[in-house]
């Protein structure tokens, strides 16, 4: 085991108390570990990343890293099934998972005596899971239900539309739950060699914060996990997106209650220096979200004086709007979704969108409103830091798609930007790099499926 | 934090009324700050449903001598959002902020709060969206199928039947004059508790509150008296066909009890061993870990001042509405034969005990906490009572919640989505 000296990622946990530290270690197996103590609350939270999400599948097998995470809650070679149930909870305790499009993590937070058991679950997770065939088959229409829950939201629907429309190459442009032909299709051989593929220690980083001893947790972690073997996860699928030629569009002619426009531009990848400045056009344009996505669906953002809120909402077109932008590790979308106000058609919401996006794109962003993004964007980092739950997600999260480094970096990014570098990434906003989507339930009753 | 050793609120009370109470945390250097004021839809006056949600909506949109972009300008200046929503009891005002803006925003709240002026152009605007809410709310099966259990179990005139967000017809005839009437009659010293949790002294809180609200002066009328309904005495069924959706959302209740029965915490105990633990509890076991028929399938219990349902709610494929319901019907008809094992019954307990640090964790947790204990009147240690209360809960407790609150030959059961089928 290496074991890096302690880091200081100046995180605001502890206001007056002793300066946090980040510990890393790396075992032999190449398994990647944080720990951070916050005596806080006699709490821990521990959290294990995977580099693996919907972006490693192929046609056929979309969906799988979602269907694999399901899998991994129906025990292990030491967690009989009938065990699984209560595991974590007997110690007060809440454990879960998501998958996305780079990752896949799972958590559980406890009170800090269950951090053996946390431990000791993960550990099973990595290297034993049984894949019960039959376990399989009722999963899969578990996984259906869920698909055809999200499709009964239209937002989500166009959201699925839109990102299958703005990539032609990139594996982004799948959803990450997979298509309904992949989830009837996949068999119990394809979800486990899936997860014999990428569930090795050397894919993966561990973060355990709480109250918590940096050595009692590293002996813990070389005991649970040490004997696991390294795998090679082979070549991954990996292609760049060409650059578009010109504006794409999609409707979604479904019946509905209230339209819905979605408007997408290339957005940086998270390491692309262009990836600060588009947060603080994103601010100026929708309110400061910030950079957690376990924490970001909690609060809406300060947005009531951000422009598109004048644009679209104060003036009646729209009655929401809100912005997108995503840390990732490859290019993504920059999405902006607005639902039109009664009576409005799509065409006029979307107008005023992009006249708001053309007068940004040439005359950038004003020093006041600079300011104003980064006050923004620096209060929300305090508060979506607030939990150990919350800080463990970030250190895992920047480590899976960056480096957890990058994590303590960005107060200090978010300072540096500057109105020229915002109107350098507002260039990306041209009607070339753009994807409209419309839900417009006034199109389905002319020909749209029922 | 003090969760580990329970929370020490300080609590005190202005000459006017105004309540305050106070958890210094520093967990991280920010404040959360919870108002509550008695004025949920409850108090909504009869054929204007709605009114106390749009209040939500315009409250904060300009007050005193501030237009509303110059109050959502002070907010965004500090990376403050308020969040205004309001529940049947409660109309709230929520934010977080950085501690040093603190006194800042208890002063732009006061005003808000005590002299919002409801312009006509933010009345309009927010109608709008008010109306966008509510068609969005006619789009969504889930929001469909609880909406009308509500309504099939207390009758559409009844405060806890209506919708909140009222109807369409109901919110094109709301305007200032009835928004300012209702912000009269409920929003006063009287009605206004405010929860402050985070990086701020006490005896400093206190002075900036009573500096903002002390000479507030303004009597409200009493609010209306809640009636509670007779139990169902029969089994009721209900399809709201939506043809354009793909899965069916499922709500199946009965009306329970209120927040302070003494049998509420073995109705809680009861209600996490039925439809909560782990994934679900029996339900989540039966119908989507055995039989894998839906994403989720759970409980729902929230406990208010009239008796409360208590909901399953599960979203399947239109095929397996019907078994689902009767899963459903054969899982609280075994709960009632046979009740709990001794290990399903410390197991819930446990995780409810053990559960309180976690939930108490971060300040927006422990100030909606301090809103339930005052609102409720559970008291100031309420936190380190709560393993004692839970812990005493007996199997014959359970046995009896169950039987008392939980029958399928009375249940209402409301199906919304892409199914017409002849529900029994």
């Amino acid at each position: 085991m290496i074991v890096s000296r302690p880091y200081n990622p100046g995180m605001a946990t502890s206001a007056g108390g002793p300066s946090p530290a980040v510990q890393e270690a790396v075992l032999d197996n190449g398994l990647r570990v944080l720990v951070l103590p916050v005596h806080t609350a006699p709490l821990a939270s521990v959290w294990c990343w995977y580099r693996v999400g919907s972006k490693d599948e192929a046609p056929g097998l979309t969906g799988a890293s979602h269907w694999v995470e399901h899998m991994n809650f129906k025990g292990s070679t030491n967690i009989p099934r009938d065990q699984v149930k209560g595991i974590i909870e007997q110690y007060g305790g809440y454990w879960n998972g998501y998958t996305w499009i780079d990752q896949t993590t799972y958590t559980e937070t406890a009170t800090r005596d269950a951090l053996d058991r946390m431990l000791f679950i993960e550990a099973e997770r990595m290297g034993g899971c049984l894949y019960d065939p039959e376990d399989c088959e009722s999963e899969r229409t578990v996984i259906i239900s869920e698909l055809q829950g999200g499709q009964n939201d239209p937002d989500q629907l166009l959201d699925e539309e839109l990102v299958a429309s703005a990539f032609r190459a990139h594996p982004y442009r799948h959803p990450t739950i997979g298509w309904l032909s992949d989830l009837r299709a996949m068999t119990r051989d394809d979800l486990y060699a899936h997860y014999r593929r990428f569930y090795v220690p050397n894919n993966a980083t561990l973060v355990v914060v709480g109250d918590v001893e940096v050595d009692d947790v590293l002996r813990r972690v070389d005991g649970h996990f040490g004997r696991i073997p390294g795998g090679d996860v082979g070549r991954r699928l990996r292609t760049q997106e060409p650059e578009p030629l010109g504006e794409r569009r999609v409707t979604v002619a479904r019946e509905g209650q209230a339209a819905y426009l979605k408007v997408a531009h290339r957005a940086p990848a998270f390491a692309e220096d262009d990836f600060f400045p588009m947060l603080v056009l994103d601010a100026v344009l929708t309110g400061a979200k910030g950079v957690n996505l376990w924490a970001s669906f909690r609060t809406p953002p300060p947005q009531r004086s951000a422009r598109l809120y004048h644009a679209l909402v104060n003036s009646g077109l729209a009655s929401s709007v809100s912005g997108a932008l995503m840390p990732t590790e490859d290019p993504f979308v920059y999405t902006i979704s607005a639902t039109a106000a009664e009576g409005t058609p799509l065409a006029s919401v979307e107008a005023a969108l992009v006249a708001e996006l053309d007068r940004v794109r040439v005359l950038g962003i004003t020093p006041d409103e600079l300011r104003k993004a980064q006050t923004q964007l620096r209060a929300r980092s305090v508060f979506e830091n607030d939990s150990i739950v919350n800080i463990g997600h970030q250190l895992g999260f920047f480590a899976t798609i960056a480096s957890w480094r990058d994590y303590a970096d960005i107060a200090r990014r978010i300072e540096h930007v500057t109105p020229e570098a915002v109107a350098a990434a507002a260039a990306r906003l041209v009607p070339a790099s753009r994807t409209v989507g419309w839900f417009d339930p006034s199109a389905a009753a002319v020909d749209g499926p029922r | 934090m003090t969760a580990g050793r329970g929370l020490a609120p300080v609590r005190t009370e202005l000459p006017n009324g105004v309540r305050l109470l106070v958890q210094p945390s520093r967990v991280t250097p920010a404040v959360t700050l919870h108002l509550s004021l008695e004025a949920g839809t409850v108090c909504d006056p009869d054929g204007l449903g709605g009114v106390a949600h749009f209040l939500s909506k315009v409250i904060d949109r300009g007050a005193g001598d501030w237009t509303g972009d110059e109050i959502g300008e002070s907010l965004d200046g500090r990376g403050a959002s308020l969040v205004v929503s309001v529940n049947r009891h409660a109309l709230t005002l929520v934010t977080t902020c950085l501690a040093e803006d603190f006194a800042a925003l208890v002063r732009l709240l006061a005003v808000v709060v005590m002299r919002p002026t409801l312009p006509e152009t933010e009345v309009a605007l927010r109608r709008g969206e008010v109306l966008t809410l509510i068609r969005q709310d006619q789009d969504n099966p889930a929001v469909v199928a609880v909406e009308r259990l509500a309504a099939e179990l207390y009758g559409r005139a009844h405060p806890y039947g209506r919708p909140s967000r009222g109807t369409a017809e109901s919110v094109r005839g709301i305007g200032r004059d009835a928004l300012a009437a209702f912000h009269r009659a409920r929003v006063g010293p009287s009605t206004l508790t405010l929860a402050v949790v985070g990086d701020v002294e006490p005896e400093a809180a206190s002075d900036v509150v009573a500096a903002a609200f002390g000479d507030w002066d303004a009597p409200v009328s009493p609010g209306s008296v809640l009636q509670p309904v007779p139990p169902a005495t029969g089994r009721r069924a209900v399809v709201v066909p939506m043809m354009n959706k793909a899965q069916a959302d499922i709500a199946y209740g009965f009306v329970t009890i209120a927040r302070t029965d003494p049998a509420f915490h073995a109705a809680w105990v009861m209600n996490n061993i039925l439809g909560q633990y782990s994934m679900g509890g029996r339900l989540g076991d039966s119908i989507r870990e055995r039989q894998g028929m839906a994403y989720y399938a759970m409980t729902q219990f929230d406990p208010a001042v009239l008796p409360s349902p208590l909901v399953v709610r599960a979203g399947v494929d239109p095929a397996n509405v019907e078994r689902t319901v009767a899963s459903i019907d054969a899982e609280i008809a075994a709960f009632l034969a046979g009740g709990p094992t001794e290990k399903e019954l410390a197991e819930s307990k446990q995780y409810l005990i053990g559960s309180l640090p976690r939930q108490l964790e971060t300040h927006a947790a422990i100030a909606r906490f301090l809103q339930t204990v005052e609102f409720f009147g559970l008291g100031l240690d309420y936190d380190r009572r709560l393993p004692g209360l839970l812990r005493a809960v007996t199997r014959d407790e359970v046995m009896a919640s169950a039987r008392a609150l939980l029958d399928p030959a009375r249940a209402t059961v409301v199906v919304a989505g892409p199914y017409a089928g002849g529900l029994a």
